[in-house]
Formats: C-alpha cells, sequence, structure tokens
C-alpha cells in the first residue's frame, strides 16, 4: 500500500496526517512545536506513522507546511499553510468556498475555487490578536485551561466589551475587569467576540462565500465556533479533524506526486 | 567579437553608470556642505529642478536621502532618534529620518547633505507641506509650495488648447514667476531665460528616454526589473533632471534596451511571471523583497512607483523651448498631475498595463508610514479584480521602518501567491 503524508509544523503545535490513494487519512498526530522544529516534525511524523499501521518506507511522499515547513527535513517539497488549508478544507467539505484559519498566531481568511485553488487570502497583521495567543494570554489572566475557555464563555449572560487589539494589552483589560466584579464566563465572551470580530473582518476583506469551513487549533473551542457563526449569520463547517486540515492539504498535494509523478506547487519553483 | 564586447559593455550600463552618477551627485552635494553654501530641498513630484538649475542650485532631495538610509541599513537609527524627539512611530518614515538627518547637521550614510536655502515643494504630497514647516522653523528659510491643480474627478483631465486647461496652466505659470523673483532674491543670480531654455532642453531628452525606457519593457522577456533597476534609472531621473548628465545617461539607457531587445536578454534566466508593482518599495529589505518573487520565476515588469516617484516623467513631455515659461508651466502641471493620478486614479491604468504588458499578477504594497500611497490601495484592487481575472497580492509592510518588516509573514504570503499562480498556470496549460 502506498501512502502520503503532511506534516504541518505549526508556532505552537505541530500535526502529521497520513493517507491512503483513496485520499482516507488512516494516521494522524499532534504535539507540541517546542524550542526544536525539527524534531517535532520528525516525532509528529513518527507518531502519524505508528497511528496509521504504515512504516516509513510505504511514505512515498511527504509535503511540509506551516512556518516551519523548510524544516521537515525529510519532506520532498514545501507548501504554504495557505494553499494546504484551502486544498484540505475543500477535501473535506467539497462545498467550501471560504476557509477561516484560526492557528496560533495567524489568522488567515481564504477563497477557494471549488477545486480547492486559492482565489484570494489574507491574514492578520504582524501581530497576534484575534488568534489562539489571544486567547492564551486570557486563560492565562484568568488561571483556566484553554479546553475549558469556550465552554466558560457559552455560559455568559451579560458579556463585557473587550477593547483592546493587542494580546499582551489583552491580559491587563481582562484583569481590570476582574476587578471590576465581572463574572469570568462574561469576560471570556467578550474575549471570544472581540476574537470573532477580527475574524469575520478578515472574512469580508477577501469576500465571503458559502460554505465557509473553520480550521486550525482554535476550532477545538466550542465558544468561538459559536461566536463567529453568531456574528457572521452562518453556520461553519467544523470536523473533529479541522485541527489537521492543513496537515490533510498537503498530504493531499503529496498525494498528487504519488499518483501523478510530480506536486504541482513543486512546479512552480524555478 | 567587436559586437560582443560592445554587448558586454551595454549590458547593465544603466545600472553600473547610475550607481556612479548617484555616488558623483552626492559628493557634490558634500562639497557644498563643506563650503557652507546651501542648497534647494526639493521633492520627487514635481521637484521644479528646471528653474533651480538655471541659478546653478544644488537640488537635495530628502525623500531619496531617507530612503538611503533604508537601504543602507542605517534608517532606525535615524528613526529612533526622531522618535526621541517627540515623533510617533505613525510618521512618515521619510520625514523622521530627515529630520535626524538635520539633527545630527547633516551627516549621512551617502556624505554630508548641505543645509536648506530655500525650500520647493508641491501639493501633490500633504506631507509634503508640514515637512517643509519643519525646514522654515529650523533655518527661516524661504518656503514656495507649488499649488498644482490636480484631476478634479476620474477622466475629467483636460488638455492644452481646453480652456479650464488654460486656466490652471496660467494658475501655475504665475506661481513659477513668483518662484523665478525668489530664487533671484536667494541666489543673486538675475534670470536668464536662455539658461532656462538650455535646462528644459536637457529635461526634453531625459523625459523622451525615461518614456521609451518604460515602454521598451513590453519585451518578452522584460528587459529591466521595474523594481530593483528602475529604481537605479529613478534616481538618476530625479536628481540629473535637466542637466547634460541625466540626458546622456537618458539616451544611452534607451540605446541598451534597444541592444537587449533586440537580442532577447532579460532579467531572468527564465521569465516565468510576469508582474507588476503597485506602491513604494520596502527598502529596508529592498533586494531580499525582490528575490522572494525572481525565486520563483517572477520580474517585476512595471511598477506604479516609476510613475509617481518620477514626478509624472514617464509621460514623456516635451516642452516647447520658443516658449519656455509657458511650455513649462504646461509641462508641470501636465506631469505632476501625472503623479497624482499614479496614486489617486491608478485603477484604469493598471487595467491598461495588465493589457499592454502581458501581466500575470499585480502587487499591491500600502506602506504603513505613507498614508498618501496607501490610502485606497484596497479600493482599487477591487477595482481592478471586478475588471479582469488576474491574480492579485496584498502585502503591507513598511518603506523604511524595519520594525514591521517581518519576512517570514512576507515570505509566506510571497509563496502563497505564487502556488495560486503555478496552479492557474497549469490549469491554462491543460485546457489548451
Amino acid at each position: 500500500m502506498a501512502y502520503a503524508a503532511g506534516v504541518d509544523v505549526g508556532s505552537t503545535q505541530t500535526k502529521a496526517v497520513v493517507i491512503d490513494e483513496a485520499k482516507n487519512i488512516v494516521g494522524r498526530a499532534l504535539i507540541d512545536t517546542g524550542a526544536n522544529v525539527v524534531i517535532a516534525a520528525e516525532q509528529a511524523f513518527a507518531e502519524a506513522l505508528k497511528n496509521a499501521n504504515a512504516r516509513e518506507e510505504e511514505v512515498e511522499y511527504v509535503v511540509g507546511t506551516g512556518y516551519g515547513r523548510y524544516r521537515v527535513t525529510f519532506g520532498n517539497t514545501q507548501v504554504t499553510e495557505i494553499s494546504c488549508h484551502g486544498r484540505g478544507a475543500v477535501h473535506m467539505f467539497p462545498g467550501t468556498r471560504t476557509v477561516l484559519d484560526m492557528g496560533g498566531q495567524d489568522t488567515k481568511a481564504i477563497r477557494v475555487s471549488p477545486t480547492g485553488e486559492i482565489l484570494d487570502f489574507c491574514m492578520n497583521d504582524k501581530c497576534a490578536a484575534g488568534t489562539g495567543r489571544f486567547l492564551g494570554a486570557a486563560a492565562s489572566a484568568l488561571n483556566i485551561p484553554l479546553e475549558e475557555l469556550g465552554p466558560t464563555a457559552l455560559r455568559a449572560e451579560r458579556p463585557v466589551r473587550i477593547s483592546t487589539t493587542c494580546t499582551v494589552f489583552a491580559e491587563s483589560e481582562v484583569l481590570s475587569w476582574l476587578g471590576r466584579g465581572k463574572k469570568i464566563e462574561d469576560i471570556l465572551q467578550g474575549v471570544h467576540q472581540s476574537i470573532a470580530a477580527r475574524s469575520i473582518g478578515l472574512l469580508r476583506r477577501v469576500g465571503i462565500e458559502e460554505e465557509i469551513t473553520f480550521t486550525g487549533g482554535v476550532t477545538r473551542n466550542v465558544g468561538m465556533i459559536e461566536a463567529i457563526q453568531k456574528g457572521l449569520g452562518a453556520k461553519l463547517n467544523v470536523s473533529p479533524d479541522s485541527h489537521y486540515m492543513g496537515a490533510l492539504g498537503a498530504a493531499m498535494f503529496a498525494l498528487d506526486h504519488v499518483l501523478a509523478g510530480r506536486a504541482p506547487a513543486a512546479a512552480g519553483r524555478s | 567579437m567587436d559586437e560582443q564586447r560592445q554587448g558586454t559593455g551595454l549590458v547593465g550600463r544603466g545600472n553600473r553608470e547610475g550607481a556612479e552618477l548617484f555616488r558623483q551627485w552626492f559628493t557634490e552635494l558634500g562639497r557644498t556642505a563643506a563650503e557652507g553654501k546651501g542648497a534647494a530641498y526639493v521633492f520627487v513630484m514635481g521637484s521644479l529642478a528646471e528653474i533651480l538649475r538655471t541659478f546653478d542650485l544644488p537640488v537635495v532631495f530628502p525623500e531619496i536621502n531617507s530612503l538611503q538610509t533604508a537601504v543602507r541599513r542605517v534608517a532606525h537609527e535615524y528613526l529612533n532618534q526622531a522618535e526621541d524627539y517627540g515623533y510617533s512611530p505613525d510618521i512618515c518614515g521619510y520625514v523622521k529620518a530627515d529630520v535626524a538627518v538635520q539633527l545630527r547637521g547633516g551627516e549621512h550614510p551617502m556624505g554630508k547633505i548641505p543645509k536648506p536655502a530655500l525650500a520647493v515643494l508641491t501639493n501633490a504630497c500633504n506631507t509634503y507641506i508640514k515637512w517643509g514647516e519643519i525646514w522654515e522653523r529650523m533655518y527661516h528659510i524661504p518656503l514656495f509650495t507649488l499649488d498644482v491643480p490636480g484631476t478634479r474627478a476620474a477622466g475629467t483631465q483636460t488638455w492644452p488648447g481646453d480652456p479650464d486647461f488654460e486656466n490652471d496652466r496660467e494658475y501655475v505659470q504665475a506661481q513659477l514667476t513668483e518662484l523665478i523673483a525668489i530664487c533671484e532674491k536667494v541666489t543673486g543670480i538675475k534670470f536668464d531665460i536662455d539658461r532656462l531654455r538650455e535646462v528644459m532642453g536637457h529635461a526634453n531628452e531625459m523625459s523622451r528616454g525615461w518614456k521609451q525606457v518604460l515602454e521598451f519593457n513590453r519585451s518578452r522577456p522584460s528587459l529591466f526589473n521595474a523594481l530593483t533597476d528602475g529604481t537605479i534609472y529613478l534616481g538618476v531621473s530625479n536628481s540629473f533632471r535637466g542637466t547634460p548628465e541625466g540626458a546622456r545617461y537618458f539616451t544611452e539607457l534607451v540605446e541598451e534596451m534597444a541592444y537587449k531587445a533586440e537580442r532577447h536578454i532579460g532579467t531572468l534566466n527564465e521569465e516565468k511571471y510576469r508582474l507588476t508593482f503597485v506602491g513604494v518599495p520596502c527598502y529596508p529589505i529592498f533586494r531580499r523583497f525582490n528575490e522572494l518573487f525572481s525565486e520563483w520565476g517572477g520580474t517585476f515588469v512595471h511598477s506604479t512607483y516609476l510613475w509617481f516617484a518620477s514626478g509624472g516623467a514617464n509621460v514623456g513631455f516635451e516642452y516647447d523651448l520658443g516658449r519656455p515659461l509657458e511650455s513649462l508651466a504646461e509641462g508641470v502641471l501636465i506631469s505632476v498631475r501625472n503623479a497624482m493620478d499614479s496614486m489617486f486614479y491608478q485603477d484604469g491604468a493598471i487595467i491598461d498595463m495588465v493589457d499592454s504588458f502581458g501581466l500575470d499578477g499585480v502587487v499591491y504594497h500600502p506602506v504603513k508610514s505613507c498614508r498618501t500611497t496607501s490610502t485606497g490601495l484596497a479600493d482599487n484592487r477591487r477595482s481592478l479584480m471586478a475588471a479582469r481575472n488576474i491574480p492579485s497580492l496584498f502585502i503591507e509592510s513598511d518603506m523604511m521602518d524595519r520594525r514591521v518588516v517581518t519576512e517570514a509573514q512576507m515570505k509566506n504570503r510571497i509563496d502563497a501567491f505564487f502556488e495560486g499562480l503555478a496552479s492557474r498556470k497549469q490549469q491554462e496549460a491543460a485546457a489548451r
């Protein structure tokens, strides 16, 4: 059996996906990136192989993606996570025309064609406001585990308005609301709404066309899904594998190579 | 063999000699400063060098001085000094670097910059006016602001012979007469109309050459990179305007382009993607920025920068030396108006460029510290997308401030742009 793999080395976490020739996910892995990007990529790939019950030599092509894509030393080529999230989203939800990827440091809005090609994209600019990091800062200030952020926010009755757009200052603003006696769930809902508003702004810049697929690490946060859907007035496609969408897209590009003899994106480079 | 030798000398001559002229220009400015003499401080959009050179006034372009600090990777020292002085990080980086140059008594990486004897500016950029006021307060020098009646609404430009144009021309001409009086007072030299004719004659050769050079890049492959090579040509176009050296340079540059066009000598081994650049370059990583595109086989065949930063010399307006003042007013009006239109009414021109230069993509580069050139680019891009099915990239950084230039983020966006272009080319090839 021939396999293809994608390794998405993100700022916070590294994801690896192994797919078979029928484009089914047969193995997946997720680890914290940490300080050594090369080792993180190797470990994620090894765990995904184990999860797939596959041997390394059975994987015919590997595509690296994410900010650490050039550090996937065993990879055959690299494709940006923008292209990979687009490709993965259309594969998982074929009706996808717009993708919102929310990761640790980046939030990207991507408009795609029915075949997954990127028509337009835009990202948060040189600042982690509106990304997972913003949530991390709030969680730290409130001393709440990340996985409880969403469910707690959903209990809000009177959300506060978070005015800062700076991740660092967000922590101080959260503390100041606490000092004023606001409930944690109301503060957290305010944080979620603030991030959702920035993400929706990005989506509007590329033009929103349904279906909209939500990808990246923050898809595991139910409070964020709710806040974005409410702000957009539209439903988001989300899957338990949404976190792996970049790695999945990379694996799809790798499979192109396996099936056709060359990777499309690699052909573009001089 | 002779032809080979000639070719070896011709190809790249514009870059070599342009760099040399540029060094000479700064050396001359250093000499002026050492002698304790003043210069005319001017701007790229309407320098009025034709009049200033008639009075033998050396010209200083503070915009060029500032961008040179970024190219030479010392801009942060100048920006920090101006910010310590009280300027906000959000203020135009060109202004702040110049303020620091003035605070340092003219110290600059290219040499010593003389103090201003007068400053000449136009309304093409609102910051010019505030900038001029800084020198006015620092040095108590005469400040001359030329008010150029720009385009009132898209597509309403008027031309010689039209009564509205003639009104505007008379308005500009009256202001030029005022400038001449100021120059006489500052230099103690009496205005000589024949000297003006001579300077305008050189300017004519330069404008003619600049227009031809830009048009030559319709060639496949393109003959020069509009972002890197083009900026060198632009430097000469501004700093040597109205001089015999500038006239000779552009005549020879046209010769170089003709030679390369005939022999299909391009800038890349394989020109895969023809692009245009809209905005002001990313000077803090000037070479690297271009490499992020050329590594994919992308080359900039044109740029709106070569229009507005040449003060509209791209129009190729040639003065009628038989009626110098009237014709100078016409030329200034048409050229500076075009420079402004290249920033504010550029969507139609870019659409034309897409067709006539056979472009594969358009790169918009708004910069954080220049609102004049950046405001409206998002709308401009939407307008282009509605008119043409052509990929475009929108990346923001800065022309001066390394603190807001993040190469990793930039590369990510540029790579994704090219992945899309590659995919599109493959689909087009498959459909044929």
